[in-house]
């Protein structure tokens, strides 16, 4: 069961401000952001759409999301892939063989569907979430406050320097999902 | 229905110095194009994926003509990347999609409800401005310099004979005369891009 903070201060502290997360973006020169909302990433919608630097590309169903990726990757842009957990995992081949196989180094922000520090998880997305990740071999990152928002800049080093995709879990427990 | 070799081969007189993702088209391609830095035979990495695929590389290469030799099962796959192309419209853009009616590199098993699917009417249905279907290579023929020569988004759904392959695939014989790392490679050299 997710817990609600026990006071305003608890819930500031525990917020992750997304103009962390676009500056995150920008600062690694991400070019596209390829998407399917998401009710933890929800909250960046509104300032990607308002950034006139970025390129969002919706996609329908989030394996679609690695091929655009690739592709765009290839052709020498800098995409963000940005999906929830559930459809990480629903997109298992597509990873494994548009992202992995073909050497592309792209961050996948992923919402933490049913993601709780405090409380017991009670949603087999989240039960899954890290178990898959580690079966295809990707590191990730939890970014859970602004605090953590510099990791974001790790995942993007790391996906340069492996030439690998790199997760990034956005397990925001207190105004994502779990709200 | 038209034999695909015999399509490309008509294609490639307007191929220009078009970007060209040969798809299942591959092993035909690799024999007719003669600009292959600027060809992106990938094999098949994940099915359902080369429309995604293309797409990218012609948001990321505005300038640049793509052409994408898609193929129904591919597609079927993946319907919703359709609505997304229409959304972005990218002009440099152009949707071949091969149409065998069938898994031909699985034994020839047909594909859903093969012989009755207007895929071009679905392309036009998610959004796409121009959308065609050719069974007769005449046809394409006459109207591809058209087909090229306007902007895109368009889609254009070609009738091909099906070339089932029965051999395991550990037996093959490989077509590819080179290796994606080769591909990818000298196609980021050709446009002078970092790895």
């Amino acid at each position: 069961m997710a817990q609600t903070p026990a006071t305003p201060a608890q819930a500031d502290e525990a917020q992750l401000d997304p103009r962390l997360v676009l500056d995150e973006m920008k600062k690694n020169g991400v070019t596209h952001v390829v998407w399917l909302p998401d009710s933890e990433t929800n909250f960046l919608y509104q300032l990607m759409e308002a950034d006139p630097s970025l390129t969002l590309v919706p996609v329908s169903r989030e394996g679609l999301a690695f091929s655009i990726a690739a592709g765009l990757a290839t052709g020498g842009q800098h995409p963000i892939i940005l999906i929830q957990n559930t459809g990480l995992m629903e997109s298992g081949d597509s990873l494994r063989g548009w992202t992995i196989a073909l050497q592309i180094p792209v961050v996948l922000m992923v919402g933490y569907r049913g993601w709780t520090r405090h409380g017991v998880n009670t949603d087999s997305a989240a039960t899954y979430t890290e178990r898959f990740l580690n079966a295809f071999g990707i590191t990730y990152y939890l970014v859970e406050t602004s605090a953590d928002a510099p990791r974001i800049s790790i995942a993007f080093e790391e996906a340069r320097r492996t030439q690998r995709p790199v997760a990034v879990l956005m397990a925001d427990e207190y105004h994502g999902f779990n709200r | 229905m038209f034999q695909t070799a015999d399509m490309l081969r008509i294609f490639h007189a307007y191929r220009g110095d078009a970007i060209v993702v040969p798809g299942r088209g591959g092993r035909h391609w690799a024999q007719i194009s003669t600009r292959p830095t600027r060809d992106v035979p990938v094999g098949d990495p994940a099915m359902g994926g080369h429309a995604g695929f293309a797409l990218g590389l012609a948001l990321a290469r505005p300038a640049e003509r793509v052409v994408l030799f898609d193929s129904e099962g591919d597609l079927l796959m993946s319907l919703g990347i359709l609505p997304t192309v229409a959304e972005l419209a990218p002009a440099n853009f152009y949707h071949f999609m091969l149409d065998n009616e069938c898994y031909a590199t699985t034994g020839g098993q047909p594909v859903p409800n093969a012989k009755n699917v207007a895929y071009d009417v679905i392309a036009r249905g998610c959004g796409y401005p121009r959308a065609f279907a050719f069974d007769e290579l005449s046809e394409l023929e006459a109207k591809l310099a058209g087909i090229l020569g306007e902007p895109g988004p368009v889609f254009v759904a070609l009738k091909v004979v099906p070339e089932v392959e029965n051999v395991p695939i550990g037996q093959r014989t490989r077509w590819q005369t080179r290796t994606r790392d080769q591909v990818l490679a000298e196609f980021r050299k050709e446009f002078g891009l970092a790895r």
